[in-house]
């Protein structure tokens, strides 16, 4: 498939997606005044619609800021995940490595247990913070760690450094986990296993601007991805600094996750499974995978999500179950088509 | 010397390095004149990838390396990379990219940092592919390719930049004689007619002989002899650089022709 055919094919995706998780859900909307209250919308389109004035409040208040959430986490997910694999050189990196899953969990499990009290508000600022200062954690440790340039040779370590600051973070928080309330083991399992249910149009203006700069910043670095995959050496031979680019997007995949984790909890498995579609269906080249992985995890993200609100309606599965129980089977089949190229 | 004579493309002074505390390269000097072929040469460990590395840029030295007579280390990365293509022993090939695809990144030098390859760029690239007779793998993937067919595709990436030097990490190391006398034909070729200086290493001595204008015989990083094939593949200098024994004889065209004699011959 071209690049373009593919990322049209991603936006009709993304855009089938978000209309169907408009029109399905908990409350019995009619399609036909749902379709019209949508379209009346558009700038230029006038059309009457029979919603009633709680069926709006649905649909505009608690749906759309659902899928316009779902779509900018997925998307963020997928970019920050396809980001980092190129960073590494490594195809089975996730964006949640390098302690920024860890560190949002532990952020999350102390706001829970010591400041429940101040109101949930402050839970995705203590995971986006956790989750920043999990990846810079790994990135001095990996520093310290590594004799060799740690966005340069000495990469690899990075990646070590990471996975060893994670199990780190995930052990102090199991720590002040087990010593808590039952009430409050209950509350951070619920986020740490990922929802959208607390979405509105006031977290999507909050995370816009992070996920506007770090989505920007890895977008423009597909062709650096590109050249950082014939090696280092060759990249600096070809007038590339390595270092600069990995670091940019180390840095701006790290802001992407950590807003995405803020507002949704962790969701695992779209920052690894997105991207490898990706690559199946356009090719390896960074310029395509990156922006087929924004356009696919939001709408991977968006239907899986239609998925957790729907399948036990009226509860909710938690979306991080979903996309594990239709990731995991899918990423053993993109592996059994991958595994003779990616070794 | 007249005035029609080449400039100097590439020079090493008094070039000295030191990789993990260990001296590899100690007061190495040489040159190649435009459209020249300098071949270094000497056993494995004498510090012959070392010089083209640092030549390339890639390892911290001691000394000067001029390129088409400016100071490498007072030109950018990219201006560098403009000048001077390198090929690595064993070049990294992204199994799932395509010929194409490789070869455009070698017009990276020229690409400003948020610039994308435009039309020109990717007709210097397909210029390239048809000037070493790959223009038909363009949309085949490099894992397809054959070891032959790779090292091709690999120099048409090095000279989509347009570069005036070539840096060559042993490019025959990995092919049989057929396609290894290809590869040289096809790098004597390219500086024919395109002012194209050539730096490379070889362990093949007679194929150094007989490609090269010019040998440096390196050991243990130092420079033991220089000069035309003639003058340094000889049998005594030879046996005691490599503790081999070998015969010297004049090929066909007059170049030398190094011949391993084992020692029970009679």
């Amino acid at each position: 498939m071209t690049k373009r055919t593919a990322l049209g094919a991603a936006a009709v995706f993304l855009v089938v997606a978000a209309g169907v998780a408009a029109f399905v859900g908990a409350a019995d909307l009619n399609p036909l005044a749902t379709a019209a209250a949508l379209l009346d919308k558009i700038p230029f389109v006038r059309l009457p619609s029979s919603l009633s004035p709680v069926d709006r409040a649905v649909l505009f208040q608690i749906r759309l800021p659902r899928v316009a959430v779902g779509a900018l986490v997925g998307g963020l997910l997928a970019l920050a995940g396809a980001g980092y694999q190129g960073v590494f050189r490594n195809p089975l990196v996730d964006s949640g490595m390098l302690g920024a899953s860890a560190g949002a969990g532990l952020g999350a499990t102390l706001a829970i247990i010591y400041l429940g009290g101040e109101g949930p508000s402050v839970v995705p600022l203590a995971a986006f913070i956790g989750s920043l200062s999990g990846v810079a954690v790994a990135y001095l440790t990996g520093v310290a760690a590594s004799t060799r340039t740690i966005l340069g040779d000495g990469v690899a370590t990075l990646l070590l450094a990471g996975i060893a600051v994670g199990s780190f973070l995930t052990a102090v928080q199991t720590f002040f986990l087990q010593r808590s309330a039952q009430v409050d083991i209950q509350a951070v399992y619920s986020w740490l296993l990922g929802s959208l249910s607390a979405a509105s149009w006031q977290q999507v203006t909050t995370i816009l601007p992070y996920a506007a700069v770090s989505s920007a910043v890895i977008l423009l670095h597909g062709r650096h991805l590109d050249v950082l995959a014939v090696g280092d050496d060759e990249a600096r031979t070809l007038g590339m600094r390595p270092g600069l680019v990995r670091g940019l997007v180390v840095a701006a995949a790290a802001l992407a996750a950590a807003s995405a984790v803020a507002v949704s909890g962790l969701i695992g498995f779209v920052g690894i499974v997105v991207p490898h579609v990706a690559r199946r269906l356009a090719g390896p080249s960074y310029t395509s995978v990156l922006p087929l992985s924004m356009l696919g995890g939001a709408g991977f993200l968006v239907l899986a999500d239609t998925l957790a609100r729907t399948v036990l309606s009226p509860a909710e599965l938690p979306i991080g179950v979903v996309t594990a129980l239709v990731g995991a089977p899918a990423f053993v089949w993109v592996l059994r088509g991958t595994t003779s190229v990616d070794t | 010397m007249n005035a029609g004579a080449p400039r100097t493309m590439v020079a090493v002074e008094s070039l000295s390095v030191t990789l993990d505390r260990v001296m590899v390269l100690t007061g190495v000097s040489c040159a190649v004149s435009e459209g020249g072929w300098l071949a270094l040469i000497g056993p494995n460990g004498a510090g012959k990838s070392t010089l083209i590395r640092a030549a390339a840029g890639l390892v911290p030295y001691q000394g000067r390396v001029l390129l088409g007579g400016a100071d490498a280390a007072t030109l950018r990365a990219r201006e560098r990379a403009r000048l001077v293509a390198y090929v690595p022993q064993e070049p990294v090939l992204p199994p799932d990219m395509t010929v194409a695809q490789y070869v455009l990144l070698g017009r990276t030098p020229h690409l400003g940092y948020l610039s994308t390859p435009g039309r020109h760029d990717r007709a210097r690239a397909h210029a390239a592919l048809e000037r070493l007779d790959v223009a038909r793998f363009a949309a085949s993937r490099l894992a397809r390719l054959s070891g032959g067919e790779r090292q091709r595709v690999v120099l048409a990436r090095a000279l989509a930049s347009d570069p005036t030097v070539l840096l060559l990490d042993e490019p025959t190391s990995m092919l049989d004689v057929g396609h290894q006398q290809q590869v040289l034909e096809l790098v004597d070729g390219l500086r024919g007619d395109g002012r194209l200086t050539v730096l490379s290493t070889l362990h093949d001595l007679t194929a150094a002989g007989q490609y090269a204008d010019e040998l440096v015989l390196l050991d243990e990083g130092h420079v033991v002899a220089s000069g035309p094939p003639s003058a340094v593949l000889t049998a005594a200098l030879i046996e005691t650089v490599y503790a081999a024994r070998v015969a010297v004889t004049p090929g066909p065209d007059g170049r030398p022709v190094v011949t391993p004699v084992r020692r029970s011959a009679c």
